[in-house]
């Protein structure tokens, strides 16, 4: 098999692919951020006046709460009934697993191909040519 | 135009001069920080037990991890760690992959530290009486001059690293005695302000997505494999010794958070560790766990600079970067312009990024990594069977380990998917993308036959 020769990368296109790459880590990690796609699905349940019986708290959780410096039930409210959503619907779970097994299918796919060509170059053909 | 890139890098190699302690220290340094903040959002992803119970199938799930990463690494002793494993098991596009894993799994937990560092400081200038504290200049400060602790040596870098880490978790242990041991009347009400699971067996589920974050980062022992005197024999033990100790303190550290505040308030604590102290009602534990919050994010996000600037040097050693990035300082022997680049990176996420959305970014990163590696396990024992290379440990029970921990990442998966499903979707169409960048445009920048370094023999089946 001939010897691989990469090209000469040129100092702006090594620039190019690093911007590249940032723009493209960077961008998928806070796009979801800033359209608000992205964190907990988290709401809490207001309550008129609440009382620490009706938020459920018993007296050692009072006195926990209290040392924690939320003076009364209203300040500590939001906590306490803060609760995650975790319906989901089975359609994007499929989709979640589609989306990873195919990345990982492709991902094994692509390396082998490749994987053979550096394990030729490095010990030559499996008859024997080089 | 210049044409410099692919101009050998300097040819100056790293210096071998760690020992098993430095390596204990270094994966149990990142780590640590995960007793002292983090891994609190299980608890409010499913309640106090089940916090407990995704803490010990996290643990199981990390014990796998460091049995298969034990095997691998004592034989692939080389900077990158597991993307040096990647290149000569999988193949160059999983090495890429694999690379960038670990560059953001560590990057991000970098930036996580340091906006703990900042909510740290702003706890103690409320508690002094000083509201409003501006954290930024703490977050920069404290990742510029770990990143200058990095560009300056590993040496003194992990011996800070060392120092700091056996304080963070000596910390732990005298808060557990203290709390739970050595007191007549001890503070801690289990009996009292533990519920139900609120969410019930789904909750428990959900809590496995930040149960990893009681040991995210372990793995990184493996990163400074061409700097250990003898690695075959360091790094497992390390390793190992490692997982232990941090079995220990997640333990530790959930029985007596769990006793001392109401899981509502323990399940959304910005330092978790340091609450309890302050719930125990001594100022001398206070103190001590306040500074071992500080020592415990310092010492995690000094190894997750080590870490992530070592994949990233290896990456342009091997041209899947710019080989611009290869390069070795002449008088440090580190990979100075690695650690520089990434330090704006960390800020950026840093400064401007919720703690939960960075800790899910690097534990979803950190999840890819932990899935790579049974497929990478069950192809290394394939293409090279037990005779045909010397292995300094070999994992017992093989391919017990490799299953737990496919079927655990399984369920994470599920778990990351209740409550951050967007963040996932978001990760995995990032790393597709840039997978078909790589394998369609970069990939042409790099030598075949010269990624294969290691003295092995033609694998099985090629």
């Amino acid at each position: 098999m001939a010897r691989y020769k990469p090209p000469v990368q040129s100092k702006f296109s090594q620039i190019i692919d690093v911007i590249v790459l940032l723009v493209l880590a960077i961008g998928s990690l806070y796009v979801p951020l800033f359209l608000k796609l992205a964190g907990r699905t988290v709401a809490s349940v207001p309550q008129d006046a609440p009382t620490w019986e009706s938020l459920g708290q018993n007296p050692v959780m009072v006195e926990k709460w209290l040392q924690l410096g939320f003076p009364d039930p209203a300040s500590a409210s939001d906590l306490i009934t803060a609760r995650f959503d975790y319906s989901f619907s089975w359609s994007s779970l499929v989709v979640m697993v589609v989306v990873i097994v195919g990345y990982f299918a492709m991902m094994i796919r692509l390396s082998e191909t490749e994987y053979r060509e550096v394990i030729a170059e490095k010990f030559g053909q499996a008859d024997g040519r080089l | 135009m210049a044409n410099i890139s692919t101009s050998a890098p300097e040819k100056v190699g790293l210096l071998r001069v760690l020992g098993p302690a430095h390596v204990w220290a270094l994966g149990v340094g990142i780590v640590l920080v995960g007793e002292y903040m983090g891994w609190n959002f299980a608890v409010g992803k499913g309640g106090a037990y089940a916090a407990l119970i995704a803490c010990w199938f996290a643990g199981l799930l990390y014990t796998c991890v460091a049995m298969i990463d034990s095997e691998v690494t004592s034989t692939v002793a080389a900077a990158g760690g597991q993307y040096t494993q990647a290149k000569h098991i999988v193949g160059p596009l999983m090495a890429f992959n694999v690379g960038l894993y670990l560059v953001f799994a560590y990057t991000m937990l970098e930036a996580a530290n340091a906006i703990t560092i900042g909510f740290l400081m702003d706890a103690v200038a409320t508690m002094t009486g000083h509201e409003g504290l501006d954290q930024r200049p703490f977050i920069v400060l404290a990742i510029m001059f770990l990143a200058w602790l990095n560009y300056r040596g590993v040496l003194a870098t992990l011996t800070f690293s060392l120092v700091i880490t056996a304080f963070a978790f000596s910390a732990v242990i005298v808060l557990f005695l203290a709390t739970a041991v050595l007191t007549g009347d001890s503070p801690l009400r289990h009996a009292d302000l533990m519920t139900d699971l609120p969410y019930g067996w789904v909750g428990v589920l959900a809590a496995m997505h930040f149960g990893l974050w009681y040991y995210l980062g372990i793995e990184g022992t493996t990163q400074a494999a061409e700097e250990v005197r003898s690695p075959a024999r360091s790094l497992p033990f390390g390793t190992l010794a490692g997982i232990m100790t941090l079995l220990i303190a997640a333990t530790l550290t959930w029985y007596v958070s769990a006793g001392l505040m109401p899981w509502e308030y323990l399940g959304q604590a910005g330092v978790p560790l340091f609450d309890a102290a302050r719930l125990s009602g001594s100022t001398l534990l206070m103190v001590l766990l306040g500074i071992g919050t500080l020592f415990a994010t310092l010492a995690s996000a000094n190894g997750c600079i080590n870490d992530a600037s070592r994949a990233w040097f290896a990456m342009g050693r091997d041209h899947y970067l710019p080989s611009w990035f290869g390069a070795v300082h002449p008088t440090y022997r580190t990979p100075f312009r690695a650690i520089v680049f990434l330090v704006p990176i960390a800020l950026i996420f840093a400064l401007g990024a919720p703690l939960d959305q960075v800790i899910t970014f690097s534990i979803l990163s950190g999840l890819l990594e932990y899935t790579f590696m049974p497929i990478n396990m069950i192809m290394f024992r394939r293409k090279w069977p037990l005779d045909s290379i010397k292995r300094g440990y070999v994992h017992p029970f093989h391919p017990i380990p490799a299953l737990v921990l496919l079927t655990l990442c399984g369920t994470t998966y599920f778990a990351v998917f209740l409550g951050y499903g967007t963040q996932l979707v978001a990760m995995v169409a990032f790393y597709i993308v840039v997978s078909l960048w790589f394998h369609f445009w970069r990939y042409r920048f790099v030598n075949r036959g010269a990624q294969f370094t290691m003295p092995w023999p033609r694998p099985k089946g090629y």
